[in-house]
């Protein structure tokens, strides 16, 4: 049995890869939880046969108990493997994850398949790995990515992601910070806070948890907060360009940014993954901003430039002038979680993100990228054409789409039910996406057209 | 005579602070991690002989080569994925699929583990630091003392630990269970005040002992009678050479009370390549009767993105019955290197436990102080060990050699030793 045919099997050639997995029973959409209640007294004459069911005597973490439903994306494949069977004879295309289909290019997997290769042979094999990551990716990275930003190798932190790294920032960070996100948001900077016990309770009239500071973004401020209105907060997440909404900030903006957290003392972490997808000028990296290394953190990824979701290589930059209250530098204490709490990136897997960042790599990868980038005018053409209001797309692979007074769930349930396209609800990342549906531009070319084909069908 | 002030212009740079604290947790921290703490001390030696030839006997890292068909199977994996057929984007959080039912029939073929109670994860490290983000900063928490030092670090990290104690070497809130050669390294279990969270790691790390079966089946039910939840590390349990359990859940009741969490990197040479997992059995509840695999689902789905497919392709390999064999081999050259380094330390007169069902010798030099007999060791003989207070106060006069290494290189420390200490 071939091991490609083991890993995963696919539904439609535009799905990389079928999300299988099973979870204990339980409804991830209640609050309250079945809680198994076995054992307890009962004045009846009848002997019965019943299972005293043990429990042990922890507590559940308080925090956990705080999260509203699962994590968003594992819902939305739950939905999407829900509609499966319902129409056997639909192809389902999903346009909803944000995950990359097309394949990695020859020069990176080469390099990863020669470093496996390696590790069988007594002079290739290595063992333990520097923590922060090998030191010619370091250095790439710094190369490509931050080339006379004043940024050194030393300040890179290899990980197996950024998903990974914003918890990892969140340990660092401990359960006494207080964030702000954009309002919507990618929603592990949310779940990861109320994780670490940063936040209050779940609000269901606004949909926000408490201790929280949501930075509204939508089209009246042109997707940047009106940071005139932002209450301070430790950490500041920010995503540029973003997800969900695509948009991409400028120099101005985030020049705006840094001032105010300068002015409020606070830590921004801004998340660069979309970087690459830029079409225009606008910066690539806050330590584009004159100031940001002192106040700012960035994480970056290879997903969604080389693929390598499934892979899995990212990167945290922590400036030697990022310090705390009481002068004590951060990349110290980020060093110390990276030490203790992690244990380097795959060796295997780095050696194919150093082949990404050769002239070669580097060439390829805007190749993939700028395929994606096609995806997306098509997507944002055909919702254009058809009269609606749509954001983002030019700068991201996400395009972002109004649909006013609508629930973005059932407008998901809609797009769902009559075209069979898996998207996202923009109320998944947060009150501020109501309204809004999320639609990712990644796939196959042919399942990108049947796609919008069947957009114009729906909505015209 | 009138004072002047004297104007002094100074170039002064000014740093800008951020007004975000610190986290305290971190600050009581003593010192920086232990392995890395090593590390430091071996390039000063470097430094000071650069001629000399270093062996490593400190970092339990793995140095043999990984078996053909493990790493064909890596290399073709990353292969397939520049093809339209062979590429994979995001896969389940949880693990492959394949990978998890091979993990759970392979290695839990007569425990009844299902694939479903089986989390891929990049190693224990990680997965450690994610089952205290799970548990959150309100548990409590005992460890063996000596023991593996992230479970005390994360447990300080993520805030359960209390403050640290000059006197006693000791975090607060955290109950140490004393392991040597008194208590046959088991803990008694009489003495040992009730926790939420007993972290258990055997065959053990550093002290090399395997608990037994019978030790085993008093640990769960003292789990059992408190309600407490025991975290049982197996990483080292294909290195059990005589009817030791492998798994806690050879223990009749332990899915009720337990989590395994266990590792390729010293069964498959994996400590670069990076592959793990934890068991959390479906019967595992908290207080209320809320099923923890659940919590740590959210946990693994929010916090982490899956193993590279890459790695579980090799891990999957590994327990191919090829694989296995072939993997088993290596473990059984880092078995015999253990072997002669006991049979030295022994006939050298010195007091020596461990590596028999493990890959570490644990050395007793009673009345020494462990960094004193590290560093005399790294001086004389230029081999470096680990110092058995990093492991805690309990390894005080203990030092732990691993036994990894190529034999050459076994042989010549052995050589050394007996130079040394005869």
């Amino acid at each position: 049995m071939s091991l490609t045919q083991n890993i995963s099997t696919s539904i439609s050639s535009s799905s990389s890869s079928f999300l299988a997995y099973s979870v204990f029973p339980y409804r991830n959409r209640d609050v309250s939880l079945p809680s198994k209640n076995f054992g307890t007294c009962r004045c009846v004459a009848i002997p019965q046969e019943e299972k005293t069911t043990y429990k042990t005597n922890v507590s559940r973490n308080a925090n956990m108990a705080k999260l509203q439903a699962g994590y968003l994306f594992p819902e939305i494949a739950r939905r999407r493997n829900a509609h499966l069977p319902k129409y056997p004879d639909s192809k389902v295309i999903s346009l909803g994850i944000g995950d990359t289909t097309e394949p990695i290019p020859e020069v990176i997997t080469s390099a990863m398949s020669k470093r496996s290769q390696a590790l069988s042979t007594l002079q290739g094999y290595s063992g333990y790995g520097a923590e922060q990551g090998e030191k010619p990716l370091r250095a790439a990275i710094v190369s490509t990515f931050y080339g006379g930003l004043g940024i050194d190798e030393d300040d890179i932190f290899v990980s197996d992601g950024a998903k990974c790294d914003i918890s990892r920032l969140q340990v660092l960070f401990g359960s006494e910070a207080t964030i702000a996100v954009q309002d919507p948001s990618y929603p592990a900077y949310v779940d990861s806070s109320v994780i670490m016990g940063q936040t209050g309770l779940y609000q269901k009239d606004a949909e926000k948890y408490g201790n929280i500071e949501y930075m509204r973004c939508n089209p009246e401020n042109g997707f940047f907060p009106d940071l005139s209105k932002v209450c301070r907060a430790d950490i500041i997440f920010f995503c540029s360009p973003n997800n969900p909404t695509g948009s991409a900030a400028t120099r101005e903006q985030l020049t705006q940014l840094v001032q105010f957290a300068k002015d409020n003392g606070s830590i921004i972490v801004y998340d660069s993954a979309y970087a690459m997808y830029i079409s225009d000028d606008k910066p690539r990296s806050i330590f584009e901003i004159p100031g940001a290394k002192e106040v700012a953190l960035e994480t970056a990824s290879f997903s969604k430039y080389a693929g390598f979701t499934g892979v899995r290589l990212g990167w945290t930059v922590v400036p030697k002038e990022l310090l705390f209250l009481d002068g004590f530098p951060v990349a110290k204490d980020f060093n110390r979680i990276v030490c203790t709490c992690f244990n380097g990136a795959s060796n295997v897997v780095q050696a194919g993100g150093l082949a990404c960042l050769s002239p070669e790599g580097r060439n390829a990868m805007q190749k993939v990228v700028g395929f994606y980038k096609e995806n997306a005018d098509i997507i944002m053409d055909t919702f254009n054409s058809l009269g609606f209001n749509v954001y983002g797309g030019r700068n991201a692979p996400y395009v972002w789409v109004h649909f006013p007074g609508r629930s973005s769930w059932d407008v998901f349930s809609e797009i769902l039910e009559k075209t069979h396209v898996v998207t996202t609800p923009g109320s998944g990342f947060g009150p501020g996406g109501e309204g809004f549906i999320r639609v990712s531009a990644f796939g196959h070319r042919d399942n990108v057209l049947e796609a919008c084909r069947r957009f114009k069908q729906l909505y015209k | 005579m009138i004072p002047q002030a004297r104007l002094e212009i100074q170039k002064e740079r000014v740093v800008c602070h951020t007004r975000v604290q610190r986290n305290v947790n971190l600050e009581k921290l003593q010192n920086g991690y232990l392995f890395p703490e090593i590390s430091m001390h071996e390039l000063q030696h470097i430094r000071k002989y650069p001629d000399a030839k270093l062996i490593n006997l400190g970092i339990g890292d793995t140095t043999e080569p990984i078996p053909d068909i493990v790493a064909v199977s890596m290399a073709e994996y990353a292969h397939a994925l520049s093809t339209v057929e062979g590429y994979r984007g995001y896969g389940a959080e949880q693990g492959n699929k394949a990978l998890r039912k091979a993990i759970a029939e392979t290695l839990y073929k007569d425990v009844q583990v299902k694939d479903s109670e089986v989390f891929v994860s990049d190693g224990s490290q990680c997965d450690i630091t994610r089952l205290q983000l799970l548990l959150g900063s309100n548990v409590t928490m005992a460890v063996q003392d000596p023991s593996f030092p992230a479970y005390i670090d994360t447990s300080v990290i993520i805030g359960q630990a209390g403050d640290f104690e000059e006197k006693s070497g000791k975090f607060g809130n955290i109950e140490y269970m004393n392991c040597g050669p008194q208590n046959n390294f088991f803990p008694d279990l009489a003495k040992t005040r009730r926790t939420d969270i007993i972290f258990f790691c055997s065959p053990n790390n550093p002290t090399g002992q395997a608990a037994t079966r019978q030790q085993l089946e008093e640990l769960v039910k003292f789990a059992k009678e408190n309600g407490s939840i025991i975290i049982f590390d197996s990483a080292y349990a294909v290195y059990v050479t005589d009817d030791s359990p492998r798994s806690i859940f050879e223990i009749p009741g332990a899915k009720e009370v337990a989590i395994e969490v266990s590792s390729f990197s010293k069964f498959a040479g994996f400590t670069g390549v990076r592959l793990g997992w934890t068991v959390v059995p479906e019967e595992l509840c908290f207080s209320n009767g809320f099923p923890v695999i659940n919590d740590f689902n959210r946990i693994v789905c929010t916090c982490f993105n899956g193993a590279s497919n890459i790695s579980q392709a090799g891990g999957l390999a590994c327990l191919s019955s090829e694989g296995f064999m072939a993997v088993c081999s290596v473990v059984n050259y880092y078995k015999e290197n253990a072997k002669i380094l006991l049979e030295t330390l022994a006939s050298l007169g010195l007091k020596v436990y461990g590596g028999e069902n493990a890959p570490y010798v644990w050395v007793h030099f009673p009345g020494s102080k462990s960094w004193d007999v590290f560093d005399y060791i790294l001086e004389k003989t230029h081999i470096i060990t680990v110092p058995g207070s990093g492991f805690g106060p309990g390894g005080e006069e203990f030092l732990r050699m691993s036994t990894f290494g190529h034999r050459e290189t076994i042989l010549e420390a052995s050589k050394r030793l007996k130079n040394l200490f005869s």
